[in-house]
């Protein structure tokens, strides 16, 4: 291991068994096993399932090897599923790797699930000590630092009072309080901190920040939300399907993520029931859409979007509107541009339509679309919701006039130039 | 202060490593584990730890009517309600660090499936924590015996009474080795949970709680003495009550069975604890 490496990750795997492991029962076990032996069905199978073959298994994580320096504040991001939490598990030494080896230095503490070995019953204060054992504190250690751990989760109230009382927020900063006062070398978070308020969250962010930079510690987080690992981390690991596809710069890292998350597809086919909406009353069918004349979702600087629809009406139409809505890359809507009253048509007829956007004052980053339809009722002023998809992502690019006019620190869109008065 | 000490996670695991060292470094979170328990296993009940002295009360007296009174089976002299008090509280060590360590995996899975300490740990609280209601409920039961002792009952504290901190530990080892050994079977196979409680009260009415051995034929007796919990309570007994037959050779076989399955029981939670999150 060299001197400053403080992890190291050595051609690591996680394999899991596919099904169920086992029946649970020995007798059914035994059962399945004796048919097996003389060769008739598996008596403890739904009908038509297919064993599951020898060997069928699933990798949780493929051949990771990873190295990880002192001081370094490490986010792990990556889709459900893509090993983040395994990795975790199995530095905190929950469970064994199937195959590698993994070496580290000093002391983990790790949080991987809110209030973890907190007993109900117990008052805060003893769950301090309880929690503060467990993650491998001395009762001194505690002890010393109890007034610091108290203050810190600002509980200071209610710490007598057993925490089967407590609100949820309470008891995640009761126990991020313990185990950031823990003089461990290296520190592990799995998305604990969703549950505490936005307050909260900053202030912890800042601990773990101050705690990395002021004494060295090393701090592994994994979490969904990108803004926490961009305050937080200095290094990012993007894991899809155990592997690690990226480690490096997080702003690049949280692009490549955002990126795989739909694809960067021109066209698409609404084959698929969950790319629509639940609404009321469908009355248009929308068919396919695709960027005109491109071969990706990337737009440049003053690039329009140029976009076709295609969709079969599904009732007779009369004045259809068109919305798309737009959101940024942590979903939040931001802005939706509007065509009313473009098209009438009967029911059965297919038709395609071609659109111009402009979307030139939207800042470099990544944006999740949305198309509705919608038409006005024959009786009263109201509209009603037609048809409503999801729509194709697109990322913008901009070059030239500005430095790199990135979504994080500009906003979304740029809504306008400032005027000088004399 | 930076802690260097490098440690190395792999697939594979020696037979048994134990890691003392490392057990010892946690030794606050078994003190605090029994403390937990003991603080919340009587939290919200009117009479509070008094059930602790409350319980083999009962039973002691259940069994007076129904194997004293009721089946008029022989105490060799000694008052019943003493004769039977002996015989649970020992029994309920043995039974207690039987059961609660046989669920050590299925009952905290969800906290050993969060953060690493030594699994051990868990197991050690069990065994504390029962020492901790013996002797509360030992004590009661010396109290008893004086009171019995002023009133001209028959009983002698012998010779044999001194060996009772070995008795203790002999007793809870062997609880503790069957339970450990349950618990890694019932990680994947639930069948044995469902016979512990069952397994542990048949295993009473084959050790002499409810009778002295001398009620048993003498050809039986040997066989009798074979089973490694009856030698202990005899040998408790005739600390205390100065009854039964104490019997050094039976004593070490059963040190003998003891350190076997404790020695396997240690083994496989060893093996079992490495993986069991994956397959519980």
């Amino acid at each position: 291991m060299k001197d400053n490496c403080v992890i190291e990750i050595k051609n690591v795997s996680k394999q899991y068994k596919l099904g169920v492991i086992g029946t649970g029962s020995l007798r059914r076990d035994l059962q399945s096993w004796w048919a097996k032996k003389t060769g008739k069905p598996d008596p403890n199978l739904e009908i038509g399932e297919r064993p599951h073959k020898k060997g069928e298994r699933f990798l949780a994580l493929d051949n990771i090897s990873l190295e990880i320096s002192r001081g370094e504040r490490v986010g792990i991001i990556g889709a459900n599923g893509a090993g983040k939490s395994t990795l975790l598990k199995l530095l905190s030494r929950v469970t064994a790797p199937s195959e590698g080896v993994i070496s580290y230095r000093g002391r983990i503490t790790s949080m991987l699930e809110v209030g973890t070995g907190f007993h109900a019953e117990l008052t805060g204060r003893e769950n301090i000590f309880l929690k503060g054992a467990i993650l491998g504190m001395t009762k001194s250690e505690v002890e010393s630092k109890l007034s610091q751990i108290i203050e810190f989760s600002e509980c200071e109230k209610f710490i007598d009072t057993p925490v089967k009382r407590y609100s949820s927020g309470m008891f995640v900063k009761l126990a991020f309080a313990v185990a950031a006062h823990l003089d461990s070398e290296i520190m592990i978070m799995d998305e604990v901190l969703a549950v505490g308020d936005m307050k909260f969250q900053k202030k912890c962010i800042e601990k773990m920040r101050s705690l990395a930079l002021e004494q060295n510690r090393t701090v592994l987080y994994v979490s969904h939300n990108m803004n926490t690992i961009r305050r937080l981390c200095n290094r990012c690991i993007v894991l899809d399907k155990g592997k690690i596809i990226y480690d490096g710069d997080v702003d690049e890292a949280i692009k490549i993520y955002l990126g795989s998350d739909d694809g960067n597809f021109c066209f698409a086919k609404y084959d698929k029931p969950e790319y629509k909406d639940r609404i009321e009353n469908r009355e248009l069918d929308l068919k396919t859409v695709k960027y005109i004349g491109k071969a990706d979702n990337i737009f440049t600087q003053n690039e329009p979007m140029l976009l076709e629809l295609g969709w079969e009406n599904l009732k007779d139409i009369s004045n259809l509107s068109l919305r798309i809505e737009v959101s940024n890359y942590q979903r939040v809507p931001i802005t939706s541009f509007l065509l009313e009253n473009f098209y009438s048509g009967k029911a059965g007829e297919s038709f395609k339509a071609q659109f111009k956007i402009d979307i030139s004052n939207f800042t470099t980053g990544g944006y999740y679309t949305r198309y509705v339809f919608y038409a006005q009722n024959d009786d009263s002023q109201n509209f009603r919701v037609i048809e409503s998809a999801k729509g194709l992502t697109l990322r913008k690019r901009t070059t030239g006039i500005t430095k790199n006019p990135w979504q994080k620190s500009w906003g979304s869109v740029v809504v306008g130039k400032i005027e000088l008065l004399d | 202060m930076i802690n260097d000490d490098i440690t190395v996670i792999t697939s594979k695991r020696r037979l048994l490593s134990l890691n003392l060292k490392e057990l010892w470094k946690y030794r606050d979170l078994v003190f605090l584990f029994v403390k937990r328990d003991l603080k919340s296993s009587y939290k919200q009940t009117i009479l509070g730890p008094l059930w602790l002295v409350i319980n083999p009360f009962i039973s002691s007296f259940v069994f007076t009517l129904i194997f004293g009174i009721i089946a008029n089976i022989s105490t060799d002299g000694i008052p019943q309600f003493v004769f039977y008090m002996s015989g649970n509280i020992l029994w309920g060590l043995f039974s207690s660090c039987l059961t609660r360590c046989s669920s050590t995996f299925l009952s905290n899975a969800r906290l050993f499936g969060k953060v690493y300490f030594p699994r051990l740990a868990a197991p050690l609280a069990e065994i504390f924590y029962n020492y901790i209601t013996f002797f509360v409920r030992f004590f009661m039961f010396l109290i008893l015996i004086i009171i019995y002792m002023l009133c001209g009952a028959n009983i002698k504290i012998t010779f044999a009474a001194l060996i009772l901190p070995f008795l203790v530990l002999h007793i809870s080892f062997l609880g503790a080795g069957v339970g450990l050994i349950i618990s890694s079977v019932t990680v994947k196979y639930r069948d044995l949970g469902v016979l512990v409680s069952f397994g542990t009260t048949l295993w009473m009415y084959l050790t002499p709680i409810v009778y002295p051995v001398s009620q048993i034929p003498e050809n039986l007796r040997r066989i009798m003495l074979l089973n490694p919990t009856a030698p202990i309570v005899e040998a408790f007994r005739y600390g205390f009550l100065g009854t039964g037959c104490f019997s050094p050779l039976y004593l070490f076989v059963s040190i003998a069975v003891t350190a076997a399955i404790l020695f396997i029981g240690l083994i496989m939670f060893n093996q079992t604890e490495k993986n069991f999150i994956d397959t519980v």
